[in-house]
């Protein structure tokens, strides 16, 4: 079949470079599991607001100034004079929040049918590295209007660098590129945001979906398609990508818009937490706001953070939060994959873990009184002690697993 | 119900402060409410410009958007000479000078909106209060010991501050304007005050009335695509068992 070539332009392609192959491979012939449910939405969705984060950057840049003194007019000047500017920068700023809520489901339906585990590895440590990226591109893009929270967040953020021990003050430092953050930050900030993050993102997205059409999708039974082939070779339970899952995915895309829209055309500082209030003021290093609160989507990590008492082994703590995820397909050592049919226990554990993450959100925008500090403490234990609660339940045979059928059920 | 409403009023009433003013007031905008907001707009460059400036908008812009003709606006809105009306609403007060005259430079207006948010300003330009131990005369609820005068004294009169004793402790119960120094009653205070703060709300973010006068072809577009998408999934899925 891959031998008959078409003629025309795509046949004079195709002589050159594998155009068809490409699509075949990757699109029209990549047989994904007929079973996807809503939690499958999220994949497509995080590739498509990368797509408009990408498209409105470009936009906000040919009218932002990265300097000290204008950076904050120019945010303005894209909001009223440029014409349709203020469409491009609430895309771009609802754009930025849309894709921690979609990064966060799509990680969350990964440990619920454990998709990160064999052979899936290598798929899901490429997408913890998209996400430590995006955390940076979203750190740094935050920096960019120069309000307010932009200063004195990235004020917080860069010092706990410092907290490091020897090489602390001097890194901040080289970060930095000033004693305090300044014009000099800013201007490498929006290279990193404009260039070079976006650059490794896109390129580790590349690699994430060369490793799962390697891999194959898992799907909500978690069961392998592969080991149930047809007189040619294809998965039984398994159905082109396209034009099957384009066009369910064009569902996911229509709802995504709606609420998308509703966002930027209704509720674009959606009450404070998409754009904060006090970014509404010029960075004034002179005036430190009373409340330095992170953007929700660092949240949850922030509040890991402030709930060890040392400033050090809070920067530990959170550090350690993210690079947990790497070594998980390590740590789960199930004999199944999806909840469907993993223990009791798992269900129960991965439900705390959930609520848990969502009340350190809450936590984390709030400020350190002496009961917040205590409920960010049981918030921490929680997230840890999923961890290592999954380790201990699978490691030692602790989980009483349910029979997987041997196809895929509907 | 109405009954049952008392009820739950009465009953909840002694958790709160009883009778003790609201420290933030409530005030509802409206970016279609274009008569307010002309009438805002030229209060503002009346009373507040002579100090503060509103540096992110342009006269023009305040023109197209209230309806209001060029003319009408350089008549009425203008009042720095040599001003284009494509310039933006800044004033000829330097920093210096505000600063030799009230002790801070007066802020820009611009924002203030989307900063502090409505609420605020309203609530800022309503509880002005005779205090004879500041330097203006006035003093301010929202912002205590404020440095600006009691702009608009003339239009709401002299207000005094009444207190009663409640558990040993003066708490604020209400306020009361000195009968004769004001032009304007209560209630029309009340209104200048509101149309002030809602241009104040349009300049902080002078596109609101379009955004969400677009926004509605855009969700019954969307809506549609959906649709579509539904259907267009069912058809394609027919055969998938």
């Amino acid at each position: 079949m891959s031998e008959t070539r078409s003629g025309g332009l795509v046949g004079w392609i195709d002589d050159r470079f594998p155009l068809t192959k490409m699509w075949r491979e990757h699109v029209s012939e990549y047989y994904a599991p007929k079973n996807f449910n809503f939690w499958y939405y999220f994949g497509s969705l995080a590739l498509l607001t990368l797509v408009i984060q990408v498209v409105s950057g470009i936009f906000l840049t040919m009218n932002y100034i990265p300097s000290g003194d204008r950076a904050f007019e120019s945010v303005e000047y894209i909001m009223r004079d440029v014409e349709w500017g203020w469409l491009i920068r609430y895309i771009h700023t609802t754009g930025a929040s849309a894709f921690f809520v979609v990064v966060y489901l799509h990680m969350f339906r990964a440990l619920m049918y454990g998709s990160y585990q064999k052979p899936r590895e290598l798929l899901w440590i490429f997408g913890c590295l998209i996400f430590v990226l995006l955390m940076a591109e979203a750190f740094m893009g935050y920096m960019l209007p120069w309000g307010q929270m932009s200063y004195w967040g990235g004020q917080v953020i860069i010092s706990l660098f410092g907290a490091i021990p020897v090489i602390g003050p001097d890194l901040a430092l080289w970060i930095r590129g000033d004693y305090v953050i300044s014009e000099a930050t800013l201007n490498r900030f929006f290279a990193l945001h404009v260039v070079a993050v976006p650059l490794v993102i896109i390129f580790l997205v590349v690699a994430h979906i060369l490793a799962l059409h390697e891999v194959g999708s898992n799907n909500p039974d978690g069961i392998d398609i592969k080991k149930n082939k047809d007189a040619n070779g294809i998965p039984k339970d398994g159905i082109p990508f396209h034009p099957y899952y384009t066009v369910k995915d064009l569902i996911g895309v229509g709802v995504y818009f709606i609420l998308f829209s509703v966002v930027v055309f209704y509720i674009p500082d959606f009450w404070g937490m998409f754009i904060e209030h006090p970014n509404f003021e010029e960075a004034n290093p002179q005036v430190t706001p009373d409340h330095i609160a992170p953007v929700w989507y660092f949240a949850a990590y922030y509040a890991i953070l402030r709930a060890i008492p040392d400033t050090f082994g809070g920067v530990l703590a959170m550090g350690l939060a993210v690079m947990i995820l790497f070594v998980l397909p390590w740590l789960d050592r199930g004999k199944v994959r999806s909840i469907r049919y993993r223990g009791l226990s798992f269900k129960i554990a991965l439900g705390i873990f959930a609520v848990g993450f969502m009340l350190l959100t809450y936590l984390g925008t709030q400020p350190a009184t002496g009961l917040n500090t205590m409920l960010s403490r049981l918030g921490t234990v929680i997230y840890f002690g999923y961890f290592i609660f999954l380790f201990v339940y699978t490691a030692f045979g602790l989980e009483r697993t349910k029979p997987v059928p041997e196809r895929v059920t509907s | 119900m109405k009954k049952l409403m008392l009820m739950l009023t009465l009953v909840l009433m002694p958790l709160t402060a009883w009778g003790a003013v609201e420290s933030r007031m409530s005030v509802d905008v409206d970016p279609n409410d274009k008569p307010s907001l002309q009438r805002g707009a030229k209060l503002f460059a009346n009373y507040c410009m002579a100090c503060h400036e509103a540096s992110l908008i342009r006269y023009n812009r305040i023109g197209q958007d209230l309806g209001i003709d060029d003319d009408l606006v350089e008549q009425y809105l203008i009042f720095k000479p040599e001003t284009q009306i494509q310039e933006q609403m800044t004033n000829a007060m330097s920093e210096s000078d505000a600063e030799n005259w009230f002790g801070v430079p007066a802020p820009d207006l611009s924002l203030t909106a989307r900063r502090h948010g409505p609420d605020y300003i309203y609530t800022f330009l309503n509880r002005f209060y005779v205090d004879e131990g500041t330097i203006t005369g006035f003093n301010n609820t929202v912002i205590g010991g404020t440095a600006m005068p009691h702009v608009l004294e003339t239009l709401q009169g002299r207000q005094h501050p009444v207190y009663e004793e409640r558990d040993g402790e003066d708490v604020l119960v209400g306020f009361e304007v000195e009968e004769g120094t004001g032009t304007m009653d209560e209630s029309e205070y009340r209104q200048a005050t509101r149309d002030l703060t809602n241009f104040l709300d349009y300049v902080a973010e002078p596109i609101k009335a379009e955004r969400q006068r677009l926004g509605v072809w855009v969700l019954l577009f969307f809506g549609v695509f959906t649709v579509l998408a539904y259907f267009l999934k069912k058809e394609y899925w027919k055969d998938v068992h």
